[in-house]
């Protein structure tokens, strides 16, 4: 289960391509690229601040509970840290399975996790000034779902 | 005991360092929370609302009432925003 933490970039194609030739007996690859969206219009830098101790152990935890609950054959998870700029690729998730339902539904919980339990946070710097991007009640009730 | 302390996002700016090492006898995060409160004013500033804090203990997310036995590591950070 690839995991990689990373302040370089990353081309999403690229990756996604290698990823879908490695799996054996594979019948559906879901992937999902997250990219730096300007918001206020003037966003002049994002920051990525990670607790790298606990990033990839994290990370690792949420992919080995996906593959208790779903039948995946491999999964790749890339996250950036660092400054990035409007547009640019954070991170990536690509799930591989026999069939696309587990596919999906693991990418999917994946993301969930990553958005809220994966130690990053955001920090965007415009003109007017730096603020910490901040959770949304919409990502905890995200993670709910999936507690059942 | 002593312990690693570390502070992350505005939790880092606020109290103006990423990480320091701590000699506590706190026997819970919360006593450690009290302790650093009473410390100085950034501190109290950093931690005037716990409900917007999260603390994870040697690198796995726990609750401001856990022990702090055997713990090695201790970090304060805002709610996550990957993804």
């Amino acid at each position: 289960m690839p995991v990689r933490i990373q302040a370089e970039p990353f081309d999403p194609g690229a990756e996604l391509n290698a990823f879908s030739k490695t799996a054996s007996d594979v019948g559906a690859v879901v992937s999902f690229t997250g990219l730096v969206r300007d918001v206020s219009g003037g966003l002049e830098v994002m920051e990525i601040e990670h607790y790298p101790a606990m990033t990839e152990p994290a990370i690792e935890a949420m992919v080995t509970e996906a593959k208790t609950r779903w039948a995946l054959a491999d999964v790749l998870v890339i996250h950036r840290f660092g400054h990035l700029n409007a547009g640019d690729t954070i991170m990536m998730v690509a799930t591989a399975s026999r069939h696309r339902a587990d596919a999906f539904a693991a990418a999917d919980f994946l993301m969930d996790y990553l958005k809220s339990r994966a130690p990053f946070w955001k920090k965007e710097v415009t003109g007017e000034g730096a603020a910490w991007v901040e959770s949304k009640a919409e990502d905890e009730t995200a993670l709910e779902r999936w507690k059942a | 005991m002593s312990l690693d302390v570390l502070y992350f996002a505005w939790v880092r700016e606020r109290i103006g360092l990423p990480k320091e090492q701590l000699e506590t006898q706190a026997a819970t995060v919360m006593d450690l929370v009290e302790e650093l409160r009473a410390r100085e004013e950034r501190y109290a500033a950093a931690f005037a609302d716990i409900s917007a804090l999260k603390v994870a203990l040697d690198q796995e997310l726990s609750e401001f009432d856990a022990p702090l036995a055997g713990v090695r590591e201790v970090a304060f950070f805002p709610p996550m925003t990957g993804g």
